[in-house]
């Protein structure tokens, strides 16, 4: 205290309020939040413009009533699901197959350190990106169901087509990330393009691609589960069929089973991706 | 021989890397070249390999005319130069031997680098040199086991499997520990004298260039402003490299300071001290 | 170094990933053993996906001349659906998970507590929306306030995890500083876990509002409604120009909402 009176030679007297914010950035604060309660009550009023409340009031009764026939679950009819879950198992190994295959030289063209033409080619691998990660693979496989017809394969190109963007998008970021001291370095030997790739970008990015790779895969046997119920194949199907004869003990049976694989994906996929990295 | 003339950058922003210069290297030589950071020092070396392109000027290796080249041509001519990094640039995750064989990679075609399957006399030639600068050892470990000195050999082997007329090193004991420092400069001179290669050193530490290269060059903000022999750069000399700054006080423990001699000789102490 | 010493002329990479050989003859084999069972079982009807191609086309024909006006009202409507779902469910999942996520915060919650969070999360998370919906649609009916109630509960396990997983590993010498002035657990909150926190929640909040906008597209397929069902609508009557609008509005809504938040989140750092 003081050292304090020497120094500046004035009585010492402190204001007593404080505040966080200035009065602006405050009352900036205050009009955001306001404007943000009043978008929320108006979208809560148009979205349910149509919500019949007789229906929401007797959400509890029809959940008991479903609840009710769910349970026993009907274990009998796990044999006829290893069909339709091998199937499921295909569609998302083989479609994140595709999808990787195909996103790698998207990838490639889409960074920017190894496309070819920042100008025309880089632009157009971004859109690919884009147009594959904004559609979802439910989307997808209702389009391919319309076009290819429904079974196993329209799955696995939904699969694929929406890995290519998801695979591609984490790429090429791991492109853009790696050391450019290594590229210059092999580039200074006399090495050509390709081979600048091979030595000096490849070997950096290859653990990010496999770790991208098998998260994707654990994506995919969750999306693959679902597909059949636009006909895409797989345990969707028998979910669907299912839940159109309302015998949800069956739903219930079904449901485990997706759970349980679900679990045991994300856990081997998670331990791969250890043992990679 | 090396044989630049009016050399000069212009980045796009703007900015005027190197301005004017002008040397020769005549074989088996050493030049170290030092200078405050951004003085141009890196981008010097870079565009005689044209990993930067030069604005104006030319740079003639041997009689090969440097800055016109196409792109095919332009790798051809950098299989001749070899070249050390900062940092080492090893490809971390490739073993020892592949960055090594690495330095081949402009004389083998695409598909036999791909499957490694590299000529029996480039893998002999990258064993002696891996037992040159003393890793014969290591050659199937992934080069981000090995410690900072033992990349740089490496890196220093890599150079070298490319069978180069020149050598272009860029800071290469930035990053290491003053005895490591010492033992890559000195292996660095060592080679450049077994095999009369000319070398371009890029390096910040005064004393270390003295000590170990045959001649300076001095740049500031893109001029060459010092080309002499390490034994005669003087205070003078080095403020006109630097700016003004009170050099003999890099040693706090001379009561006695003798302005002529001094600055040498305490350089010299540093160089040797740490 | 010996100077006339001779160096061998080979030089074969060593393994990197597998290293016993056992393993490294059968893994190839086994890979290879399950392509063949697998592509096998896929039952390829060459004469329809032939048939099918032509219809391709006339979707990229679609997606190239995209038709917004025959189909416009079905089009607004379930864009606003879809638009206002996505707001509502993000702001409650938000509202919601803030609680859950510090109850599964275990540097800050007691054992119980932090179980049940941690259930609820898990339950939220491991179950994909579109069943979700399913259930919710059988339960509240048709339209989009099943699917509101979808997104904010996928929502929650969302963001309740990376929540909690942030307050864990928020400086826990800070919160010691504060809990040494005497705190309360609310104070204690409040000035060491709010500050650290906010800013990574605005962000993850932004980065939901996207994923919930498109999910919104997906699951009026079974009837939660949003642009899905139109979506469904169209192709279901290979009107693919309608359909290939309506994935065009996707898409720029997604990319728009993309740029926005990155945006936004820059501001508000």
């Amino acid at each position: 205290m003081s050292a304090l009176d020497t120094r500046s030679g004035e009585p010492t007297h402190y204001s007593q309020i404080w505040t966080f914010r200035t009065p602006r950035a405050r009352l900036a604060l205050w009009a955001g939040w306001l404007a943000l309660v009043a978008l929320f009550v108006w979208c809560w009023q148009v979205m349910n413009e149509g919500t019949l409340w007789i229906f929401v009031a007797d959400a509890p009764d029809q959940a008991v009533d479903i609840g009710s026939r769910m349970f026993p679950p009907k274990l009998a009819y796990l044999p006829e699901l290893l069909m339709p879950l091998w199937d499921t198992l295909n569609i998302a190994t083989l479609g994140t197959l595709g999808g990787v295959i195909l996103a790698v030289p998207v990838a490639f063209l889409a960074a920017r350190n190894t496309t070819p033409s920042a100008l025309l080619v880089r632009p157009v691998a971004l859109f690919v990106i884009v147009t594959s990660r904004s559609i979802n693979s439910l989307i997808w496989a209702l389009l391919l169901v319309a076009i290819i017809g429904p079974g196993l394969l329209a799955g696995i190109v939904a699969i694929a087509l929406r890995s290519i963007g998801f695979v591609g998008k984490l790429l090429y970021e791991a492109i853009e990330e790696t050391e450019a001291g290594q590229v210059e370095a092999v580039t200074a030997t006399g090495a050509g393009r390709a081979q600048v790739i091979h030595y000096a970008v490849v070997p950096q990015v290859l653990p990010a691609f496999w770790g991208i790779s098998m998260f994707r895969w654990d994506i995919n046997i969750r999306e693959s589960t679902i597909l059949g119920l636009v006909g895409a194949g797989g345990i969707g199907m028998k979910l669907q069929s299912s839940i159109d004869t309302l015998a949800w003990s069956q739903v219930a049976t079904i449901l485990i089973l997706i759970l349980g694989t679900v679990v045991v994906s994300e856990v081997l996929s998670a331990r791969v991706r250890r043992a990679l990295i | 021989m090396l044989t630049i003339d009016q050399l000069t950058k212009t980045y796009a922003a703007g900015d005027t890397a190197l301005r004017d210069v002008t040397f020769r290297v005549p074989q088996g030589q050493v030049v170290g070249l030092i200078g405050p950071s951004g003085a141009g020092k890196s981008t010097l070396i870079r565009c005689i390999n044209r990993l930067v392109e030069p604005s104006s000027g030319t740079i003639h290796l041997g009689e090969t005319d440097l800055v016109n080249l196409g792109s095919r041509k332009l790798r051809q001519a950098r299989r001749r130069i070899g070249m050390i990094f900062q940092e080492y640039a090893l490809v971390e995750r490739l073993t020892v031997m592949e960055n090594v064989l690495s330095g081949r990679l402009g004389y083998v075609p695409f598909w036999r680098s791909f499957t490694r399957r590299f000529p029996g006399r480039d893998i002999e030639n990258a064993y002696r040199l891996l037992d040159r600068v003393g890793l014969i050892d290591h050659a199937d470990k992934r080069a981000d086991a090995l410690s900072g000195g033992q990349r740089q050999r490496v890196g220093i082997a890599r150079a070298l499997a490319q069978e180069p007329e020149l050598l272009l090193v860029d800071e290469p004991t930035a990053s290491l520990d003053p005895r490591t420092s010492r033992q890559i400069m000195r292996l660095i001179t060592e080679i450049c004298a077994e095999r009369q290669l000319p070398a371009i050193v890029n390096i910040h530490d005064v004393p270390l260039a003295q000590q170990f290269v045959d001649r300076l060059i001095g740049l500031r903000a893109g001029r060459m402003v010092v080309d002499d022999a390490p034994e005669r750069l003087d205070e003078a000399m080095l403020t006109e490299i630097y700016g003004a700054e009170d050099w003999s006080a890099t040693d706090q423990d001379d009561d006695d300071p003798d302005p002529d001699g001094e600055a040498q000789g305490t350089l010299r102490l540093v160089g040797t001290a740490t | 170094m010996t100077p006339n010493a001779s160096y061998p002329r080979r030089w074969k990479r060593p393994p990197q990933l597998v290293t016993t050989r056992r393993w490294r003859l059968a893994l190839p084999l086994l890979i290879l053993a399950y392509l063949i069972l697998a592509v096998g079982s896929l039952e390829v009807d060459v004469n329809r996906v032939v048939e099918g191609l032509e219809r391709g086309a006339r979707f990229v024909q679609g997606f190239l001349q995209p038709d917004f006006t025959s189909r416009w009202g079905d089009i607004r409507q379930g864009l606003i659906e879809s638009l206002t779902m996505t707001l509502t469910a993000t702001v409650v999942g938000v509202l919601i998970s803030i609680p859950i996520g510090i109850g599964a915060a275990r540097n800050l919650s007691p054992r119980p507590v932090y179980l049940v969070c941690r259930a609820i999360v898990a339950v939220s998370r491991s179950l994909q929306e579109i069943i979700i919906a399913i259930f919710l649609v059988a339960m509240f009916g048709f339209g989009p306030f099943a699917g509101f109630l979808t997104l904010a509960f996928a929502s929650i396990g969302f963001l309740a995890k990376l929540l909690a997983d942030d307050i864990e590993e928020a400086n826990a010498s800070q919160i010691e500083a504060i809990r040494a002035t005497g705190a309360s657990g609310w104070q204690l909150i409040h000035y060491a876990v709010q500050p650290q926190v906010m800013p990574r929640l605005i962000g993850l909040s932004l980065y939901r509002l996207d994923i919930n906008f498109r999910e919104s597209s997906v699951i009026g397929i079974v009837g939660a409604g949003g642009i899905g069902a139109t979506l469904n609508t169209a192709i279901d009557r290979y009107e693919y120009d309608s359909a290939g609008a309506i994935l065009l509005i996707v898409i720029a809504i997604v990319m728009l909402t993309e740029y926005g938040s990155s945006y936004l989140r820059k501001f508000l750092q």
